[in-house]
Order: C-alpha cells, then sequence, then structure tokens
C-alpha cells in the first residue's frame, strides 16, 4: 500500500493538441499533493493520466514515464485495467451506480476480473471501507437502499469508499468537493487528513483555502494562454509554496490577483 | 417568487379575493393541444374496444352449429391464441439478444463510421414491408430449414419443440418466428441503442476507473441503465410480432391443434393471418367468430404490455432515472 509516484518528462495530447507539456514530478507516499491552478491549465488532464483513465477519450494519449513502485505505467506490456485497480479515483460529482443499493456500490470494485469472495469477506470489507469513508454510522441500517438516495455528500463519501474498498496504492480526486456544500466539504476533508495514513493522495482543487488545509505539497500549474499547453510552474511544501512561493506568478494566483 | 410580473400596480382590493396566475395564450392552446391529444389516443382505444366487443357478442351468444368449427368460440379461439403468442415469443426470443448485442457493437465497440452504416442498415430492415419477409420466409428460408428441422429432430427430438416429424416444405412455426425476429430486430435495436447511449459517461468511467475491463464496464452500468428502455423495446417487438398477418399467413402451414412441435407440418395459426384468411370467405356468425377472435388479441397485447410496465417498475427506484 501507499507507494510514490515518479512522473518524468510526461507530455499529454487530445489527438495533435498538447494540452500538458514537459511534466516532471515526484509524489510522496503517504501523503497529499494538491494540484491547484487556473482552469484549463491541465490539472486534471495528468490527474487521470497517473491512472490512465486520460486514454478513455477517443485519441487521447500521453508520453513520456510515469513510475510506480519501479514499474513504468506506460510501459508496452501493463494493463490499463490493472493499473487502475491499484490508482483509485474520486470524481468531481457523486457518482454512485443509480442501479446498485449502497452494499453493492461499495462491493462494486471487489467483484470484478473474475475475483470471487466469500460473501462474509465482501460484508466485512464493505463496512471497513464505509468505516474508512466516515459513513458507515449513517448507512448501516440501509445498505440496502439505492446509493442515489444518500445527500450529495454521503454519496462522494460513498464513492470514496467504492474507491479504498479495493485497496488501491493511491487515491486520485479529481476536485471532491466543487459539487458539495460546506459542511460535506469539511468530512470528506477531514476524510482525506485521515486516509493520508495509509495512502498516496493526489488532490486537484481550485479552492486555495482547501489546498492549504489537506495538501502536504502542492504543484502550482499554468498556462501561457488558450490553446497553448499546461505546465508545472512550481512545486514544493504547500506551506513555502503558500508563504514564500518562488516564481511571481504563483503568488499572483494564490493571493487571487488573476485566474 | 411572484407572478405578478408585468401587472400595473393594482389599487387595493376591497374583499381578499383568490388571486389569479396569469394566463398567456401559448400556454393555454399547448395545454388544449396536449390535453386534446391524451384524451384522443383514450377514446380511439374506447371505441376499438367496444367495436370489437359488439362485434364479437353475436359469436359470444351464438348456437354451437353456427361457429366455424360447430363447435365452440373458445375451443375455435384457443389454438390460434396458442400459435400467436408462441411464434410472437420465439421471435422475441431470438431477436432480443441479437438486437442487444447489436445495440451494444454500435455504441461502444464498433469504430464511429462503420457504428453510422450499420445504424442505417438495422434501420433500413425496419423499412421493408411485411409481405417481403413473408415471400422471403417461404421461397428462401422454409426450403432451407428443412435440413436443419431434421437435424433438430434427430439431436434434440427428446425436447417437445423437436418433436417432429418435420415438415417436407418448411412451412413450420419455426420459420415463422425467424422471419418474426428479423422483423422486429430493427426496432428493438433502435430502442436499445438509443438508451445504451445515453449511460451517463460519469458512471462508466465510474465502473472504468475502478478496474472494471470494457465488459465488465458495460455489465455494471450500461446494461442495467438500459434495462428498461430494452424492455421496452422487446415489448414493442413482442407486439408487432403478436399482429403480424402478411408473412405469417403467407408462411405458416396450419391445422386446428395446440402444439409445441416447432419443426412440423401440423401448426396452430395465428390470430392475425386467420382472419386475413378467412375473412373473404367468412359470413354472418362467422365474421363475429372472426372479430372475437380479433378481441382476444387485443387483450393479449394489453396483458403483454402491463406486465411489461410492471416489470419495469418493480425496481423504478434503482433505474437511474433520478
Amino acid at each position: 500500500m501507499a507507494k510514490r509516484i515518479d512522473v518524468d518528462q510526461l507530455n499529454i495530447y487530445y489527438k495533435d493538441f498538447l494540452a500538458v507539456e514537459d511534466v516532471s514530478m515526484n509524489i510522496e507516499a503517504r501523503s497529499v499533493t494538491a494540484f491547484i491552478g487556473p482552469s484549463g491549465c491541465g490539472k486534471s488532464t495528468l490527474l487521470r493520466s497517473l491512472n490512465r483513465m486520460h486514454e478513455v477519450i477517443p485519441g487521447a494519449r500521453v508520453e513520456g514515464k510515469v513510475v510506480i513502485d519501479g514499474q513504468d505505467l506506460y510501459a508496452p506490456n501493463v494493463d490499463p485495467v490493472g493499473v487502475r485497480r491499484s490508482v483509485g479515483m474520486v470524481f468531481q460529482k457523486p457518482n454512485p451506480f443509480p442501479t446498485m443499493s449502497i452494499r453493492e456500490n461499495v462491493a462494486a470494485g471487489l467483484k470484478l476480473n473474475g475475483t470471487k469472495l466469500r460473501k462474509a469477506t465482501i460484508d466485512e470489507l464493505v463496512e471497513r471501507s464505509l468505516v474508512g469513508a466516515n459513513l458507515w454510522n449513517e448507512v448501516k441500517d440501509r445498505l440496502d437502499k439505492p446509493g442515489a438516495g444518500l445527500s450529495g455528500g454521503q454519496q462522494q463519501r460513498l464513492c470514496i469508499a467504492r474507491a479504498i474498498a479495493v485497496q488501491p496504492d493511491v487515491l486520485l480526486m479529481d476536485e471532491p468537493c466543487s459539487a458539495l456544500d460546506p459542511i460535506s466539504t469539511l468530512a470528506v476533508e477531514e476524510l482525506i487528513s485521515e486516509l493520508r495514513q495509509n495512502y498516496t493522495i493526489v488532490i486537484v482543487t481550485h479552492n486555495m483555502q482547501q489546498a492549504a488545509r489537506v495538501s502536504d505539497r502542492c504543484a502550482f500549474f499554468n498556462i501561457a494562454g488558450t490553446g497553448k499547453p499546461g505546465k508545472l510552474i512550481e512545486m514544493g511544501p504547500t506551506q513555502k509554496i503558500f508563504s514564500t512561493p518562488s516564481v511571481k506568478a504563483t503568488e499572483d494566483y494564490i493571493s487571487g490577483r488573476f485566474g | 417568487m411572484s407572478v405578478d410580473v408585468g401587472l400595473p400596480p393594482a389599487p387595493p382590493p376591497a374583499p381578499p379575493k383568490a388571486q389569479k396566475a396569469v394566463v398567456r395564450p401559448g400556454d393555454r392552446i399547448f395545454f388544449g393541444a396536449s390535453v386534446g391529444a391524451g384524451i384522443t389516443i383514450l377514446i380511439v382505444l374506447a371505441g376499438v374496444a367496444l367495436f370489437l366487443f359488439i362485434e364479437a357478442w353475436p359469436a359470444i351468444t351464438a348456437d354451437s352449429s353456427e361457429l366455424p368449427n360447430q363447435e365452440s368460440l373458445v375451443k375455435y379461439i384457443a389454438p390460434l391464441a396458442f400459435g400467436t403468442v408462441l411464434g410472437a415469443t420465439i421471435a422475441v426470443i431470438i431477436a432480443a439478444p441479437m438486437a442487444i448485442a447489436i445495440a451494444l457493437y454500435i455504441t461502444h465497440y464498433a469504430p464511429p463510421r462503420l457504428a453510422g452504416v450499420l445504424g442505417l442498415a438495422i434501420d433500413l430492415l425496419a423499412a421493408v414491408p411485411s409481405i417481403v419477409y413473408g415471400l422471403w420466409g417461404i421461397f428462401v428460408l422454409a426450403p432451407h430449414s428443412v435440413a436443419l428441422s431434421r437435424w433438430l429432430e434427430g439431436n434434440l427430438g427428446f425436447l417437445p419443440f423437436f418433436d417432429g416429424p418435420p415438415s417436407a416444405t418448411g412451412r413450420t412455426m419455426l420459420v415463422v418466428g425467424i422471419v418474426l425476429a428479423v422483423m422486429i430486430l430493427p426496432v428493438i435495436t433502435a430502442v436499445s441503442r438509443e438508451v445504451f447511449k445515453q449511460t451517463p459517461q460519469l458512471h462508466q468511467e465510474a465502473a472504468l476507473a475502478l478496474g472494471a475491463t470494457r465488459w465488465e464496464m458495460i455489465r455494471m452500468t450500461v446494461l442495467p441503465f438500459g434495462r428498461s428502455g430494452v424492455i421496452s423495446g422487446a415489448m414493442l417487438g413482442l407486439g408487432r410480432a403478436l399482429g403480424e398477418t402478411m408473412a405469417v399467413a403467407i408462411v405458416l402451414s396450419t391445422a386446428d391443434v395446440v402444439s409445441f412441435d416447432l419443426i412440423s407440418s401440423q401448426n396452430s395459426g395465428t390470430i392475425a393471418a386467420n382472419i386475413a384468411l378467412d375473412f373473404p370467405e367468412s359470413s354472418g356468425v362467422k365474421v363475429n367468430a372472426l372479430i372475437a377472435s380479433g378481441l382476444v388479441l387485443f387483450a393479449i397485447t394489453l396483458a403483454v404490455n402491463m406486465v411489461a410496465r410492471a416489470i419495469i417498475n418493480r425496481r423504478r427506484e434503482f433505474s437511474g432515472a433520478n
């Protein structure tokens, strides 16, 4: 569990359009790394390339290396299905499977790829994941009700439970709180702080306070203009980025002077 | 929110009257038109039912000697109703899985250009008149089915469906089922394709991000999401197969039997085909008997649709349509 990620000279394309140019970075294990930057600067694109979800979009491709635990995710013999199993993802909008109950939602990933588990094992993993996502007490009496019947914040925590049920090495979060109210946001942020003990977490956020609250390290991305590729401007400990950034653009963005 | 947009400030009303909402002509016209259309459907349906019932009544009350089979109305209609349901059921059993597979291929596997061509080809199938399918059935499919029927009898003869003896002409219930399957394939495919296409990207990505293969993603998200749509499509197809007249009338060689044997020359007729074949030579109570069989077909179709609705509604809260 919890592995470090090394990104080396990564270029990300949509067909011929270069969306993210020449990103190299190291993401530490058992820490929270935040990606910040203005809209369209390629944060989400980079995030999605860390578990090969980027290539789900027709025409999307990647050049360069993403190495997790010594294994390049884009090596020719690597199966994207396996990558996504060990690198979980939580999306911007809560997306529990509408046709499944709460229990089935959490167990969804456990039954994939021909895995056969005993019912007792599954029930135990479901409970552990829901407890891990701080949702157990709210749903333990209605595990067979539809997941879509929960509130937005509960749905998002259900999605986190679903993602951690398969015990991934890394958890990617793409603006996980942007569709939630402040109270649910707080619940998810507290959860992120707890999950840091066991997982490598990468989070994309537009909320500066959130980046400052939850992350250990912070990466700032920017674009020179529309149609230009996004680039990594600087990366460092969150405290340093927010107090004494080394690049002017970072300071401007964080203090709200643009973006 | 207040609704008094665009009204001049009214003088203070003396008695507090019930406040009237603003009525706009556009709303009114559209309201009238949609209510009218809804009521028209009910009137037409009621009219058809009433006509069938009134015209069927003389046959229901008639003396047995006047009836086509000189016995009883139930004994006359039962084999026909059985044949109708049997043929249509075979058609749906063959067509539905194929339609689902085609729809999945078009929406999730085929390259975009091929998908477009394939969709067009399927839609064209729907535009072929049923008599053409009938002719194809009797001239092409029936002769070729004889070998298949013999094989089925030889190898699966222990099943009541393939008991034999196989028909030498191939004008069997099996061939009717296949012809009907081809006829209803387009409608089931079209409906399934539409619902599969509408599966939210969000849910498909959720499945993929969990480490699902493409087939697992389809099983977890696309199929459950499209379930009610596929059932509706299958029921539309079943409705068409139940009522299909020409193709069945041309192909099927009938006898007054109730038999599950799909490959013999002794098949139950179907209601619609029987009406088409016998109507020109009928008079008096015999016409009423034919209409009574039509009333039964009407009832069967209604029952099929109600069952389909019930199936769709059963897991409504899990439907994903919220």
